[in-house]
């Protein structure tokens, strides 16, 4: 079983970005940026919503990527190194998806966050909210932007000084690079964890500024996490499907798809964890979020649940399941629109009662139906996802053109050879 | 294990795991029936190069665990909506759907049990690992830093032959 032949690493080669692919990659892109100006252009209320849930999963793509690289270095993790170029490739889309961040909060803020009202934790204000007004010391827009630019500073910085590195192993300098990596991604790890959370904090749940999750930041981190991990499936079986990176066996398509069944396990577990104690207690304060979705949205949430956890649960539960190049490939969608669903189920709903609230303050009829407005799943928010896909897929490809596929001289690299399990 | 008793085999000593690996596919290109390897901690890739069976524990372990699964949600409907029908979270529905999500600490906690347990019992059985069974101890050391390789062979005339084989691909001391 190779146990003991010698394997060559025979992905010497960058990987070849064909037009074809970059012409797929652009029609996706045009195809998001027709979407995203027609609703502009209809005034359709959920137009920054769908911007924030879609980016939101483009930058947790690339987020989760970078992390699970930090956690293959400070763990010394020997199977991983044949996939790390692809990792790397997946994290270089932070800066993009931090710059559009920015660009949908400080556009369009006031849509997305009800604390980012004008005069709102003012006392003399019409719409004073004493419960926003006592969250203002965490929840102000000066704070808000540091912490913004922050996180996506930090994240930038780590995910292209990770790939430095690694392409320092390339140039020869083997270990002495990985033992840098692993410090680096030691203090990368620490600063995730905290930026991780009050990022969910900051983008998610300040949206529905009363209610409040102690669990959120974990639920919001196995969903992106999940998500990236489903990317890293599809973007490794694309190679393989191409002919690409002949040194990945079925041992670690098994492993990788030993990650998916178990994130997808672990997101199961948080969502219900997060479900069950608020749905036992009944407390109006908190229990108001999940009748919001339970009443006006109970196909896209249930369908998110059944699609994230039975899914994957019964699939890939298999150890046959998870060394098929094409199962994996397709299980990878399947979980990436699982998770697609759920961060809608996330964003959106709050969204939408701030968008009503707008639309009952600004006209008439708006309040005549009591100001609520609820969000839906059409071609709009196809075609926004479609865009930032292809966003996606450009900048990935992209990175995975500009140095061999697999890295030269890395430590682990005979074990990860030789991995079997 | 049981066709060990009218079934006869040779045991070759190692002491290094590398050195097995390498005698397994030596030794079957001469003839040798190499059946099992006895080691104190996991070969990556032994299993392939012996051509072992993929076990079936795994499939157990399903079956345990279904069984836990209904077994606690019997439980909890029987208890908590027929015979004395709660009021759940202040919920008073009283259908057993309703109230599920308070049943599923439950009903995972009783599946992990039973899954457990059942895989542990049923490896312990399948092994004839009980209480008050005599070990069958090929070398004091096998369990500790040696490697026992089995090779099966039909009578005793064969067992010279094998010895020497077995030493030449590496064993420090061979057994019958």
């Amino acid at each position: 079983m190779g146990h003991h032949g010698h394997i060559e690493v025979t992905s010497t080669q960058p990987y070849n970005f064909s037009s074809r692919n970059r012409m797929i990659a652009m029609v996706m892109m045009v195809i998001g940026l027709v979407a995203i100006i027609a609703q502009f252009a209809t005034h359709h209320e959920q137009t920054w919503a769908n911007l924030l849930w879609n980016n939101f999963i483009f930058m947790g793509m690339a987020l989760g990527a970078t992390f699970f690289l930090a956690v293959q270095y400070v763990a010394e993790v020997g199977w991983s190194a044949v996939i790390k170029r692809p990792l790397e490739a997946m994290g270089q889309s932070l800066p993009v998806a931090g710059v559009i961040m920015i660009l949908i909060i400080a556009l369009g803020g006031k849509h997305l966050y009800h604390w980012m009202d004008g005069g709102i934790t003012d006392p003399n204000a019409a719409n004073y909210d004493e419960i926003i007004a006592g969250k203002s010391a965490y929840l102000n827009p000066v704070f808000f932007w540091v912490r913004v630019v922050l996180y996506f500073a930090i994240w930038t910085y780590f995910a292209r000084l990770f790939r430095a590195n690694s392409l320092r192993m390339d140039a020869g300098e083997g270990t002495p690079a990985y033992i840098k990596n692993r410090r680096y991604a030691a203090a990368f790890l620490v600063l995730f964890a905290i930026t991780e959370s009050t990022m969910s904090w900051d983008f998610i749940m300040s949206i529905e500024t009363h209610w409040y999750s102690t669990l959120f930041g974990w639920y919001t981190f196995s969903g992106f996490f999940v998500t990236s991990l489903a990317a890293l499936a599809f973007i490794v079986t694309y190679l393989k499907h191409k002919g690409y990176l002949p040194e990945v066996s079925e041992h670690h398509l098994h492993d990788i798809g030993k990650f998916m069944f178990a994130f997808s396990i672990f997101w199961t577990y948080l969502w219900f964890a997060q479900f069950m104690l608020i749905w036992y207690s009944n407390i109006p304060e908190e229990v108001t979020y999940f009748m919001l979705r339970q009443d006006h949205y109970r196909g896209i949430w249930l369908a998110a649940f059944f699609i994230n956890f039975i899914a994957p649960f019964i699939i890939l539960m298999s150890r046959d399941a998870k060394r098929k190049k094409y199962l994996v490939m397709f299980m990878s969608a399947i979980i990436f629109i699982g998770h697609w669903l759920d961060f809608y189920i996330m964003v959106v709903p709050g969204s939408m009662v701030i968008a009503g609230h707008h639309a009952a303050a600004h006209a008439a009829e708006g309040a005549a139906h009591g100001g609520q407005i609820f969000g839906s799943i059409g071609l709009m928010e196809i075609g926004t996802t479609i865009g930032f896909i292809g966003l996606f897929a450009y900048i990935t490809q992209h990175f995975l053109s500009k140095s061999p596929l697999v890295v030269k001289n890395h430590p682990m690299m005979e074990e990860s050879l030789h991995h079997a399990i | 294990m049981s066709a060990a008793k009218h079934k006869k085999f040779v045991y070759g000593i190692f002491n290094d795991d590398d050195v097995v690996m390498h005698a397994i596919p030596a030794l079957r290109s001469k003839g040798l029936r190499v059946k099992d390897v006895i080691s104190p901690f996991p070969i990556h890739g032994l299993d392939d190069a012996l051509g072992l069976e993929r076990t079936r524990i795994s499939i157990t372990c399903f079956l345990y665990g279904m069984t836990g699964c209904s077994l606690a949600l019997l439980m909890m409907y029987y208890m908590n909506i027929f015979d004395w029908p709660m009021d759940i979270g202040g919920k008073p529905s009283f259908a057993f759907y309703k109230n599920l999500p308070a049943f599923i600490p439950v009903t995972f906690e009783s599946t992990v049990l039973c899954a457990a347990h059942g895989m542990v019992i049923t490896f312990f059985l399948r092994s004839k690992l009980l209480p008050g069974v005599e070990p069958h101890v090929i070398h004091p050391r096998m369990a500790d830093d040696h490697f026992v390789m089995a090779v099966q062979i039909d009578n005793d005339s064969e067992a010279a032959n094998v010895e020497a084989q077995l030493r030449a691909a590496g064993a420090i001391e061979t057994k019958k």
